[in-house]
C-alpha cells in the first residue's frame, strides 16, 4: 500500500498554511479502524465455540477502543490531515460490493415481495452503474481518507461505545437465544454485522472522498435492514424493511447528488472541495444529501423506522441510537453545515429539526413501552441536532458537537441498563419497573445516572441543550428555535423525572434480582455510567482540546462556557455525588410509619380493605396524558408538516440553484 | 461576575424575608377573608414547632431528597443574586424541584404520588416561561448574567411587557397560590391531603417549608429584574405583584389541571413570540 504525502492545514492567523509532510504510520490508524472491524467480522462467521466467539470479541474490542484512543493522543494536535490514497482501484471495488448488495437485496425485495424497496435498489444500481461507466474516470479524488478533530470524536464514540456494546452483545445474545427458544440462533451472523457496521461508520467519518461517504453509508443502511430482521419474525421482517426503504429514499437522494456534482460542477467528489466552493453552486446537491441524513437521523416524517427498529433485540437499538446509523446521518448534516449557514434552506431543515424534537418529546410522554420512550427521546435529540445543523453558526455547532457527545453515551447506557431489565423482570413496561431500586438496586442506579444525564444539571445534555439556546438566540430569527427548545425541553423533563420517580419507589422489601447477571454486562454498564459521570467533569477539557479546534479552523470563531459557569457546574456535580451519602449517615431514630391511606388500614406489602371487605393491593402508576400526546395524532400532524418543509427545503435549494 | 457577597447574603438573609412574606402573606389573606389573621411571626413559630416533632419518614432515603431539594434551591437563590448566568439558575431551580417530586415518588403513597405528577405537570406547565423571560432579558441587554441584566439602564419591563406578563402568570403556579395551587396549596378546601408534601413531616416539612421561604425570595428577584434600573420603583412592583397574586389566590379556587398546563403554554408562546418577534422587528435583538 502505498501512502504518498499527506496535507495539513493549519489555521493560523486565519491564513491557511500548507504543509507537506510524511503521514505514514498515521494512516495506518485509520486503516486499522476501517479494516480491523471487518476482519474480527469475518473471524465471527468462522467461529463455532462460544468461548472463542467471546475472547475474539473482547480482544477487537479492547484493540479498537485503545486505537481510538492512541487516534486522539496522537492527533489532536495535528489540524486536519489529508491521505492520498488509491482511490480508483479501491473505488472500483466498492462499486462491484455496492452491485453485490443490490442484487442481494433485490433478491430479498423479490423474495418478500416488497416492491417499494425493488423499485428503489433498482433506480439506485442504474445511477450508480450510469455514474461508473460515464462520469467515474473523469473524477479524480486526491485525498479520499481524511482526519481532523470532528472525525477523532465520531471514532471515539464509535470505537468505545460501540466495542462495549459488542461486549455486553455477549452477554445479552446468549440470554436472548434463552429466552426465545423457537427462534432460530444465528449469532454468528449477528456479530459479523455488529463488526461490519463499526467497519463501515469508521469508513463513514474517515472519508473525503464522496464516493466512499456514499459507500459506507448504503453498509450502514444495509448493516441496520439485516440486524432489526435478526429474528425473522412476521413484525422484525416488516419493520426491517421499512426501515430499508426509507434508508433507500435516502440513498436516492444521496446517489442524485452525486451525480449533480458530476455533471453540473467541475468534478468536486470530495468534502473538502465541497465546502470549500461556493454555497450556491453545491446548495442543491448538499440539501440532497442533508435529505439522506434526515432519513438516516430518522426525522420525521421518517421516524417511524426507527421505532419500528425497537424490534430487534437490545444491543441493535443501543448500537443504533448511540453510536451509529443515526449519528451518521448528524454527522454528514454536522460537516455539511457551513454551506446550510445562512440559506433559506438550512432554516428550513432547521424548522424540520425542531419541530421533531418537539413532537417525539410529546410523543415519549404518552409512552410506557421503555424501549419507545428511548426511541422518541433519540428522535428528539437528533432534531435538535439537525436543527443545529441548520442554522451552522459556529455556536450553533459547538452545542451540536455536545450532543453527539452526551447523547451517545446517556443513550447507549439507558439501552443496555433497559435491556438487562428486561431479561430479569420479563418486561420493558415503564410500570413493572416500579421500585427498581429495591429489586435491582445497582442497575436501576445506573438507569437513573443516565436519565439524569439526558435532562437534569449539571449533566451532559443539559449542558448541551444550554448551548443550543445560546446559538439559537445568536442566529437571526434564531427565537423561533429557542421558544420551540423551551417547550421541547419541559416535554423531556416530564417523560424523564416520571420514569425517575418511578424507579426510585421505595417499596416494601422485595427479593434482589441482580445476581447472575454476566460479568460481560458489568463491564459494559459499569463503563458507561462512569463516561457520562466522567464526560461532564471533563468536558471543557473535549472542547477545547477538540471542538474548538474544529471550530476554529472551519468557522474561525469559537465557542464555549464562561470559566465562572465552568466553576459552578462542577461545583453543582460534586455537590450531585456527595449529597447521596446522606443516606449513609448515622440514622437518629426516624420512626417508619406507612404511607397515609385516607384512615385506610394497610399493612407492609400497602394493601387494603376495600369495599365489600375485599382485599385489595394498591397499585400506582404514571400519566401518559394520551389524549394530548397520543402517538397516532402527533405523528401524523408531524409526518404533514415535516414533509411540506422537505418539499419547501428541496425547492428553495432549487430556486437558488437555478438562479446560478 | 460572580459575587460571594450576594451569594453569602441571600443564604443569611432569605430565609428571614420569606419568613417574613408569608407571615404578611397570611396576614393579609386573613384580612381579605375578614379574619384578623395569626401574627406576623407565626411561620416562624410552626416551622421552629416543625422542628421539635418526632421525626418519622416513610423510608430512609426521604431525607436525601429533602435535603438536596433544599440545598440546590438554596444554591440557586444565591447564585441569582450573586449575580450569576440566569440560565444555570433556571437549571438550578428546576434540579431542585426534581428532588421534591423524587422525595414525593419515593414515598409509595397514592396522596403523593399525585402530587408527584401534578408537580411535574407545574414544572413543564411553567418552565418554558422562565427560560423564555430568560432569553428576552439576553436580548435586550446582551448578556445572560443577572449582575449585568441588573445594571442595564433602562427599564427592562418595557421592552419586554408581554414576558413580563406572561411570567407574572406563571409566577402563580410557582408561589403555590390558587387558581394554579394543583400539586400542594396553602389551603385547606381544596386541598388532596396536602398534595406532594403529603409524606413529609416533622423536621422534613419544616425545611420544605424554609426552601419553599428561600424560593419565594428568589422569584420576587426575577420579578425585580424587569425593573431593575430603578430599585424604588423596583420594590414598589415587586409588593404589587405579590399583592395581585395574594388577591388572585384568594378570589379563585384551584382549576384542573389541564387548564394550567394548556393556559400557561398558550401564554407563553404568545408572550413568547410576539415580545420577541417585535424585539427583533425593532432591532434591539
Amino acid at each position: 500500500m502505498k501512502i504518498q504525502i499527506c496535507k495539513q492545514f493549519n489555521t493560523i492567523n486565519n491564513e491557511k498554511i500548507l504543509i507537506f509532510k510524511k503521514g505514514g504510520q498515521r494512516v495506518q490508524l485509520l486503516l486499522f479502524l476501517i479494516l480491523g472491524p471487518l476482519i474480527t467480522a469475518f473471524f465471527m462467521l468462522l467461529v463455532r465455540r462460544e468461548a472463542e466467539r467471546n475472547w475474539i470479541v473482547k480482544l477487537s474490542a479492547l484493540g479498537i477502543g485503545a486505537v481510538t484512543v492512541i487516534l486522539l493522543v496522537s492527533m489532536f494536535d495535528k489540524g486536519t490531515l489529508y491521505y492520498s490514497f488509491p482511490a480508483e482501484q479501491t473505488s472500483l471495488l466498492m462499486f462491484f460490493i455496492e452491485i453485490v448488495i443490490a442484487v442481494f437485496i433485490l433478491y430479498l425485495g423479490v423474495k418478500y415481495k416488497n416492491y417499494l424497496v425493488v423499485g428503489l435498489v433498482l433506480l439506485l444500481s442504474a445511477m450508480m452503474v450510469y455514474f461508473e461507466g460515464v462520469y467515474a474516470h473523469t473524477i479524480d479524488v486526491r485525498y479520499s481518507l481524511f482526519i481532523d478533530q470532528f472525525s477523532i470524536i465520531m471514532a471515539l464514540i464509535i470505537g468505545i461505545i460501540g466495542s462495549l456494546i459488542c461486549v455486553y452483545a455477549l452477554a445479552y445474545m446468549k440470554d436472548f437465544h434463552e429466552h426465545h427458544k423457537e427462534l432460530q440462533d444465528r449469532r454468528n451472523i449477528f456479530f459479523f454485522i455488529m463488526f461490519v457496521f463499526l467497519s463501515a461508520m469508521f469508513g463513514l467519518v474517515f472519508s473525503n472522498n464522496l464516493l466512499w461517504v456514499y459507500f459506507f453509508w448504503e453498509i450502514t443502511t444495509l448493516c441496520s435492514f439485516l440486524l432489526i430482521g435478526y429474528t425473522k419474525t412476521e413484525e422484525a421482517t416488516k419493520n426491517a424493511f421499512t426501515a430499508l426503504w426509507m434508508n433507500l429514499l435516502g440513498g436516492v437522494a444521496f446517489a442524485v447528488a452525486i451525480l449533480y456534482l458530476a455533471t453540473q460542477t467541475d468534478g468536486i467528489m470530495s468534502l473538502d472541495a465541497l465546502l470549500a466552493s461556493g454555497k450556491a453552486i453545491v446548495l442543491v446537491p448538499v440539501v440532497l444529501i442533508g435529505f439522506a441524513g434526515l432519513t438516516k437521523a430518522a426525522q420525521l416524517p421518517f421516524s417511524s423506522w426507527l421505532v419500528g427498529a425497537m424490534v430487534a433485540p437490545t444491543p441493535v437499538s443501543a448500537l443504533l441510537h448511540s453510536s451509529t446509523m443515526v449519528k451518521a446521518g448528524v454527522y454528514i448534516l454536522v460537516r455539511l453545515a457551513p454551506i446550510f449557514q445562512a440559506t433559506l434552506s438550512g432554516y428550513v431543515l432547521a424548522f424540520i429539526g425542531a419541530l421533531t424534537f418537539l413532537i417525539a418529546s410529546g410523543i415519549a410522554i404518552s409512552q410506557s413501552n421503555a424501549k419507545r420512550v428511548l426511541a422518541y427521546s433519540t428522535i428528539a435529540n437528533l432534531g435538535l441536532i439537525v436543527a443545529c445543523a441548520g442554522i451552522g453558526t459556529y455556536e450553533a455547532i459547538w452545542a451540536a458537537i455536545l450532543l453527539i457527545i452526551f447523547h451517545a453515551i446517556s443513550k447507549s447506557l439507558l439501552f443496555l441498563a433497559v435491556g438487562t431489565v428486561e431479561h430479569k423482570i420479563e418486561s420493558r413496561d415503564i410500570e413493572d419497573m416500579n421500585g427498581l431500586i429495591m429489586r435491582m438496586p445497582k442497575i436501576a442506579a445506573m438507569m437513573v445516572i443516565g436519565i439524569a444525564g439526558m435532562f437534569l444539571a449539571p449533566f451532559g445534555m443539559l449542558i448541551s441543550k444550554w448551548a443550543a439556546i445560546q446559538a439559537f438566540i445568536d442566529a437571526p430569527y434564531g427565537f423561533v428555535f429557542v421558544i420551540i427548545l423551551a417547550f421541547g425541553s419541559a416535554l423531556t423533563l416530564f417523560f424523564w423525572a416520571k420514569w425517575m420517580g418511578r424507579l426510585l419507589v421505595v417499596t416494601p422489601k422485595q427479593e434482589n434480582l441482580e445476581t447472575r447477571i454476566d460479568s460481560n454486562i458489568w463491564i459494559a454498564l459499569i463503563s458507561l455510567a462512569g463516561l457520562t459521570a466522567i464526560t461532564c467533569f471533563i468536558f471543557p477539557a473535549i472542547s477545547s482540546t477538540l471542538i474548538e479546534p474544529f471550530l476554529l479552523q472551519n468557522y474561525g470563531n469559537v465557542a464555549q462556557l464562561s470559566q465562572d459557569n465552568i466553576i459552578i457546574m462542577i461545583m453543582m456535580l460534586f455537590m450531585i455525588v456527595l449529597l447521596p451519602l446522606s443516606i449513609l449517615l448515622p440514622r437518629h431514630k426516624h420512626r417508619h410509619l406507612t404511607p397515609y391511606m385516607g384512615g385506610m388500614t394497610t399493612n407492609a406489602d400497602m394493601s387494603f380493605y376495600g369495599a365489600i371487605g375485599l382485599k385489595r393491593e394498591m397499585k400506582l402508576s404514571n400519566y401518559y396524558i394520551n389524549s394530548w400526546f397520543g402517538e397516532v395524532k402527533l405523528q401524523t400532524l408531524g409526518i404533514y408538516l415535516c414533509t411540506g418543509l422537505i418539499g419547501i427545503m428541496v425547492l428553495t435549494a432549487a430556486y437558488a440553484g437555478a438562479i446560478i | 461576575m460572580i459575587s460571594i457577597v450576594g451569594f453569602v447574603a441571600f443564604i443569611l438573609v432569605a430565609p428571614v424575608i420569606g419568613g417574613l412574606i408569608a407571615g404578611i402573606d397570611r396576614k393579609i389573606t386573613a384580612h381579605m377573608q375578614g379574619r384578623v389573621g395569626p401574627p406576623v411571626l407565626q411561620p416562624f413559630y410552626d416551622v421552629g414547632k416543625l422542628f421539635e416533632k418526632e421525626k418519622t419518614v416513610a423510608n430512609d432515603t426521604q431525607r436525601f431528597y429533602v435535603i438536596s431539594y433544599f440545598i440546590f434551591m438554596i444554591f440557586t437563590g444565591a447564585l441569582f443574586f450573586a449575580g450569576g448566568d440566569i440560565l444555570l439558575v433556571i437549571f438550578a431551580l428546576t434540579l431542585a424541584q426534581i428532588f421534591l417530586v423524587l422525595g414525593a415518588y419515593s414515598a409509595n403513597s397514592p396522596y403523593s404520588h399525585i402530587g408527584a405528577e401534578r408537580e411535574l405537570i407545574q414544572i413543564m406547565a411553567y418552565e418554558p416561561m422562565v427560560i423564555i423571560a430568560a432569553v428576552g432579558m439576553y436580548v435586550v441587554t446582551k448578556s445572560f448574567n443577572v449582575s449585568t441584566i441588573a445594571s442595564y439602564p433602562q427599564p427592562l419591563v418595557l421592552f419586554l411587557p408581554a414576558i413580563f406578563l406572561g411570567f407574572i402568570y406563571i409566577l402563580t403556579i410557582k408561589l403555590r397560590k390558587s387558581p394554579f395551587d394543583i400539586s400542594t396549596s396553602h389551603h385547606a378546601h381544596q386541598e388532596i391531603v396536602k398534595g406532594v408534601t403529603t409524606e413529609f413531616s416533622g423536621p422534613s416539612l419544616g425545611l420544605i417549608e424554609v426552601t419553599h421561604w428561600y424560593e419565594t425570595v428568589f422569584l420576587l428577584g426575577f420579578v425585580y429584574l424587569f425593573f431593575a434600573f430603578s430599585p424604588l420603583l423596583g420594590f414598589i412592583a415587586v409588593a404589587i405583584v405579590y399583592l395581585l397574586e395574594l388577591l388572585i389566590d384568594n378570589a379563585s379556587a384551584r382549576v384542573k389541571w389541564q387548564l394550567v398546563m394548556k393556559s400557561s403554554w398558550v401564554i407563553a408562546a404568545l408572550a413568547g413570540v410576539v415580545n420577541l418577534a417585535v424585539l427583533y422587528y425593532l432591532g434591539v435583538g
